[in-house]
């Protein structure tokens, strides 16, 4: 089979993939993604601000208020790309402007998560 | 020649799982490009499409392993408080770094940058990896797709840079030391 026949071939069945996978699975990925980054940012900000969240976010004593702020990020994490994976799976969404929003919380959780910037919360 | 437990922990979080996960930031980078560049059209395969999703599933690996031995297992020597009156603070990284003035950014900004940022890394790659498995080859005909791929893989590198520079000059100013000895070569005479 010549290179161009192969190519052919993967191609219509990458194309055929491309119609029973609809984008919303990325999608789902992405902005659950960003929503985790961003949930460490902001649960970090909360424990900084509040002793009684700090000492709520105490899961395992020697690490401290780290190992509950990352744990909470974790399952909010999780539990949004569940939900949405469930949401979106079979749709195709408008994915630019999912990609701008985790973006922008993607970007947000760096900048947060700087102990100079959190401080100014 | 010997290394302490607490010593060695530190080198497999960082030297380690963490080390490695930056050299393969790069990898993975130059390979989604190649992967889906025009001219890579022509030698595309089935074995390559999986090489991509075992690559990025080897790199979340590496995330979820340097945190969770960062925090877990190295943190709490790092944090451990000393016993009211102790002088000599070389045990206790944090309150060696705090006590001095021109040490204490190095936890109030360094440590503090780290332990956080350090996080989103897993997150992001998890992420990636998740989305190569499910889409595979039909990844060339979702641009949007890639490019979500590329800049969280990106920013992944960027998250595992500040924590790799910041947990390297935090060994260099307040080592984690302590634990057994263990003697690598046994010394001879000077």
């Amino acid at each position: 089979m010549s290179v161009q026949s192969t190519l052919a071939q993967e191609e219509s069945t990458a194309i055929l993939n491309s119609r029973v996978i609809p984008n919303g699975s990325g999608a789902a990925a992405i902005l659950s993604a960003g929503i985790g980054s961003f949930g460490v940012a902001l649960f970090t900000i909360l424990a900084d601000k509040s002793v009684y969240l700090k000492n709520l976010f105490v899961f395992y004593k020697p690490t401290g208020p780290l190992s509950g702020v990352t744990t909470a990020a974790i399952l909010l994490w999780l539990a949004s790309w569940a939900a949405l994976e469930g949401r979106w799976r079979k749709r195709t969404v408008p994915l630019a402007r999912i990609n701008i929003a985790s973006f922008v919380l993607l970007g947000l959780s760096l900048l947060s998560t700087f102990p100079p910037l959190a401080d100014l919360f | 020649m010997e290394i302490t437990t607490r010593s060695l922990w530190t080198l497999i979080h960082g030297m380690g799982f963490g080390a490695l996960y930056l050299l393969a930031c790069s990898g993975a980078i130059v390979l989604l490009f190649l992967r889906f560049s025009t001219e890579a059209r022509t030698i595309a395969s089935p074995h390559r499409d999986r090489f991509l999703s075992s690559y990025l599933t080897a790199m979340a690996a590496l995330a979820w392993l340097t945190v969770l031995t960062g925090t877990y297992i190295v943190y709490p020597w790092y944090r451990a408080a000393p016993p009211a009156g102790t002088a000599h603070l070389a045990a206790f990284p944090r309150a060696l770094l705090l006590s001095n003035p021109a040490t204490s950014q190095w936890h109030s900004i360094g440590m503090e940058w780290k332990e956080h940022v350090a996080w989103l890394v897993p997150i992001t790659i998890t992420m990636a990896a998740a989305i190569a498995i499910k889409y595979g080859r039909a990844l060339r005909f979702y641009p949007q797709l890639r490019s979500a791929l590329h800049v969280f893989i990106v920013t992944s590198l960027v998250a595992a840079g500040i924590a790799g520079f910041f947990g390297a000059m935090l060994d260099k100013n307040a080592p984690v030391e302590g634990g057994q000895t263990i003697y690598l070569v046994q010394g001879g005479k000077p």
